[in-house]
């Protein structure tokens, strides 16, 4: 076996020297009746070549490349320029773990460090962990913080605007976890969160509000108001975004007074993979960092007064507090946050806000076209950052009449939304090039 | 930028990114938008260029990343004898094939008949873990080792909610990994400590003295967290069922138990596989590893949603689940590394998987014998896949657990696992995994041997260590008194 490097000799010395004769007398503490049964059924191994070839065959499997693909959703089809990838293939990078021993793991400490303070930037907001594994566990973890801070207030709003994927995970991590109580407030014909709802469902019970910024449907709320709801009643406002681009070009959550912002960072130098793994942004308030799960890194000094980093305020992790932590999770996604923190790092500050434009204008651009026949109208009035909604009778029958000419027209709402049954929800970002644009407009008539 | 006479040699001197900044370069030209943003959004919802973020030109980010790579030790370039990490080669070659357009560039929503080559390998993928483990049905859907953990916890919580009572509190062995304890109290559950026996192992009767029909399961690492399998785990189980409670097995150390056991066997209703241990997909600094969980019979209805089904040749996502727990992340799981793993599983097949776990045994008992005389063995029996050592003994020479960590820094290898499991005192937690040659152990227990003896005769040279590293050692207490989390403008 290529990856095992004992030969015959190697064995046979190691045995000597550990005093028996043979591997099996080392598993003497498995008992036999569970050794008996122990034999796997896979069959023998494969070559390099063999392993490419058939891993060739799976991927040509998946119809990726015939189709103009106009999903978001919660993943985004951007460009990533090569240096990315390039940086994440240094081994010294991925084949590292945890820098539990801050001297020789510099570079993963020092990487993190920038991307917390990439991430706060990004917000808007005062400080930011090392990454959580995604944006909808990102936005649990959320509302599992604001409900530990707030003890006796046992109630949390969730916006049905927000990402139904986000909503089911957050009710997944709440079933059983203490006290909370989820509720969910309806959405305005323009698509935002209903206000008069929202703020008749705010009472001194609720600990925080959850809002999709830009939310599932692209629309970008109104967060100064929604601020404004929850801390007049003393709850907290917890943002999250499942397209991280928007937050180059969109006021920032920390410029409303968001208490606790989330996002999908996938959008940032990541590929789609099919949905995973990707990122998830989690970042507060100073004043609440000690509540906050997850891992983080912070700047320290050597004997020699040189700067270095290292993990730091590590009490609230699972590994110091048990039962007490603030979250179980035991570590990030560092590789990805590294993607993340590279992609920035090359776009910079130009270059990521020109993005983010280029984007706004493509969609809205592709908007107006395919509302101008008159079959197709815009869903939503509120505005829209590179994603949006399109209604229209017969939008099932359309989408597929599409998809036989070699267009995914986004995703039918009506799987999450009922009430949406005749809508469609696209996206459009700087990889979709005019011909494709040409063709959806056809294909959707 | 940097103090002349600080870059020597390959020590080289690298600042923050925001540092190398200067207004007007950029990374990229990214296409000119046909129209400026504000021709579509009103002007009060649009924010300034972010002040702060980095100006840099693609070949000064591409150094300095590169340079940041260079002060990290990884499994690619050294021995990482990470205790309960299983640090074993990453091949090269999953790198490539979880970069293949078909799979890379596939978007989650895509029907399922445009992703069947995906599905076909999660199917498969499912299949395998299922034969390693004995388990029933497997959901390759959590993110992380601890987020199967925690899925585990909510299907054991639903399970006994169906039969009228989620019952109050887990059994957790004291030797166990921090994530137990903290996975059962997001559950709703207090963590009740079981102690083992002066051997290391938790005995059945001491289960069957803690149980009671409050008890909703027991969460156990087999083998533990100290390398050592344990003997009673089929009696452990029973004593738990025969009260009407769940088992939890931690597959964190499955890595020992490829062609060895079951965990289906032992009697665990449901487990976590760690694919960045057992399966080779990269740590990454931290992440993003993969989770899959397990469930055996009891458990199964309760798998996270969406799961993947067959009809004929085809595969499928579906939500007709009506006890599942639901998701537990958005999508699919951690895609990417299931590829990987699903590769590695294909180039070593049934008998190299039970090859490595039988070199992964041999190797941690190699050095356990070869150490055995210089650090105080624990439990001195023959161990599994990893053994741990301590500091005990040194006290009188003013030698700690850290400052023999430290000094294998110097000497080019990172350092093992310290100070867990917290049952052991200064403890040194080893495992060497199946990849690493016959010379690498000899080379790193020849350095442990060394360390031992400057420890009686030097001892200053540890409590000085690192000193050929790029810092020496940062003062973490300082740090964490003043926190400063982030670079500011």
């Amino acid at each position: 076996m290529r990856f095992l490097p004992h030969t015959e000799d190697d064995i046979r010395a190691m045995l000597d020297v550990v005093g028996v004769g043979s591997v099996d007398d080392l598993l003497a503490t498995v008992p036999e009746e569970l050794r008996s049964r122990a034999g796997l059924s896979l069959p023998p191994g494969l070559s390099e070549q063999e392993v490419r070839s058939r891993l060739d065959a799976m991927a040509a499997r998946n119809n990726t490349g015939a189709t103009h693909a106009f999903l978001g959703a919660g993943a985004y089809p951007h460009f990533v320029p090569a240096v990315v990838d390039q940086i994440l293939q240094r081994a010294e990078f991925y084949s590292a773990y945890t820098p539990y021993q801050p001297e020789v793991s510099q570079g993963t400490l020092q990487a993190i460090f920038e991307f917390q303070s990439l991430t706060a930037m990004l917000f808007g907001m005062e400080v930011a962990n090392a990454s959580m594994y995604d944006g909808a566990s990102a936005t649990a973890e959320a509302v599992l913080m604001a409900h530990r801070m707030a003890a006796k207030r046992p109630r949390v709003v969730l916006s049905r605007a927000l990402h139904p994927q986000y909503r089911e995970v957050v009710r997944t991590y709440c079933a059983g976890a203490g006290s909370v109580e989820l509720t969910e407030a309806p959405f305005d014909p323009a698509g935002r969160t209903d206000l008069d709802s929202l703020g008749a469902s705010i009472d001194d019970r609720t600990a925080a509000v959850v809002v999709g910024y830009p939310n599932f449907f692209g629309v970008v709320e109104d967060l100064g108001r929604l601020a404004a709801l929850a801390h007049d009643r003393g709850a907290l406002l917890i943002t999250a975004t499942q397209e991280a681009l928007s937050l180059a070009l969109l006021q920032p959550p920390g410029h409303y007074g968001a208490d606790i912002a989330v996002a999908e960072g996938q959008s940032l130098g990541v590929p789609l993979s099919y949905g995973g793994p990707g990122v998830g942004l989690f970042a507060t308030r100073n004043a609440f960092v000690r509540s906050m799960p997850g891992r983080l890194v912070g700047e320290a000094t050597d004997g020699a007064g040189r700067r270095g980093y290292v993990l730091t305020l590590a009490t609230r992790e699972q590994h110091i507090r048990r039962e007490k932590a603030t979250s179980n999770i035991c570590t990030n996604h560092g590789l990805v946050a590294l993607a993340v923190t590279v992609y920035l790092s090359m776009l910079g500050k130009s270059g990521l806000r020109d993005l983010a434009a280029t984007n706004t204008a493509r969609a809205h651009q592709t908007a107006t076209r395919l509302t101008a026949g008159g079959r197709w109208r815009l869903g939503f009035e509120a505005p829209f950052f590179n994603e949006f909604v399109l209604r229209g009778a017969g939008a099932g029958a359309a989408w597929a009449g599409a998809r036989g000419r070699g267009v995914l027209a986004g995703v039918l709402l009506g799987q999450w939304y009922p009430e949406l049954s005749d809508a469609l929800l696209l996206c459009v970002t700087e990889m979709h090039s005019s011909a494709a644009i040409d063709d959806l407009t056809a294909a959707l008539g | 930028m940097t103090t002349p006479g600080k870059q020597a040699g390959l020590l080289l001197d690298e600042p923050l990114i925001f540092e190398r900044s200067r207004a007007g370069r950029s990374g990229v030209a990214v296409p000119a938008a046909a129209a400026d943003a504000v021709e579509f959004l009103p002007a009060e919802l649009l924010r300034p260029p972010i002040e702060g973020f980095p100006e840099v030109s693609e070949p000064e980010v591409l150094r300095h990343f590169l340079r940041l790579s260079q002060w990290n030790y990884g499994t690619a370039t050294t021995f990482y004898p990470l205790g309960s990490c299983t640090m074993k080669y990453n091949p090269v070659v999953n790198e490539l094939v979880a970069r293949l357009p078909g799979f890379a560039d596939l978007h989650p929503l895509v029907p399922d008949d445009a992703a069947q080559g995906a599905l076909a390998l999660m199917w498969e993928l499912e299949g395998m873990l299922a034969d390693v483990s004995g388990m029933t049905a497997v959901s390759l859907q959590p993110a992380a080792g601890a987020q199967g953990e925690l899925a585990g916890m909510k299907m054991i919580r639903a399970y006994h909610a169906d039969r009228g009572r989620p019952r109050k509190k887990v059994l957790i062995p004291a030797s166990a990994h921090g994530t137990n304890p903290a996975s059962a109290a997001l559950c709703g559950y207090s963590a009740v400590q079981v102690q083992g026996n002066r051997i290391g192992l938790i005995e059945a009767d001491a289960v069957r003295r803690a149980m009671d029909d409050d008890v909703a399961a027991l969460m156990i690492t087999n083998p533990n967290t100290l390398g050592l399998f344990e003997r009673e785990i089929v009696q452990v189980a029973a004593a738990v069922h025969d009260r009407g409670g769940l088992v939890y097995l931690d597959g964190a150390n499955l890595n020992a138990l490829l062609g060895v056991a079951r965990p289906a066997h032992m009697g665990a209703d449901v487990l976590q596989f760690n694919l960045h241990k057992t399966f080779s997909t990269p740590h990454g600094g931290g992440g993003p590893g993969a989770g899959p969980i397990g469930a055996a019979d009891t458990l199964e209805p309760y798998l996270p949603t969406p799961r993947l089904v067959r009809r004929g040749d085809r595969f499928a996502w579906s939500d007709d689940f009506p006890r599942s727990i639901g998701r537990v992340r958005s999508f699919h799981g951690n895609f990417g590394m299931l590829i990987r793993a699903y590769a590695y599983i294909l180039a070593m097949g049934g008998d190299g998987l039970a090859a490595a776990t039988r070199m992964a045994v041999l190797a941690a008992n190699y050095i356990r014998k070869r150490l055995g005389g210089a650090y105080h063995l624990t439990y001195p029996d023959t161990c599994m896949h990893e053994c741990v050592f301590s500091d005990r003994g040194l006290e009188p020479h003013g030698v700690k657990t850290l400052d023999i960590a430290k000094r294998l820094l110097d000497y080019g290898f990172y350092a093992p696992t310290i100070y867990f499991p917290l049952v052991v005192s200064g403890a040194i937690m080893i495992e060497p995994t199946e990849t690493e040659s016959k010379e690498t152990l000899d080379e790193f227990v020849d350095a442990m041997l060394t360390i031992a003896r400057e420890a009686r005769e030097t001892p200053l040279v540890l409590q000085e260590a690192p000193t050929r590293t790029p810092v020496s050692r940062l003062d973490e207490a300082r740090a964490a008194r003043h926190p400063v989390l982030r670079w500011k403008a």
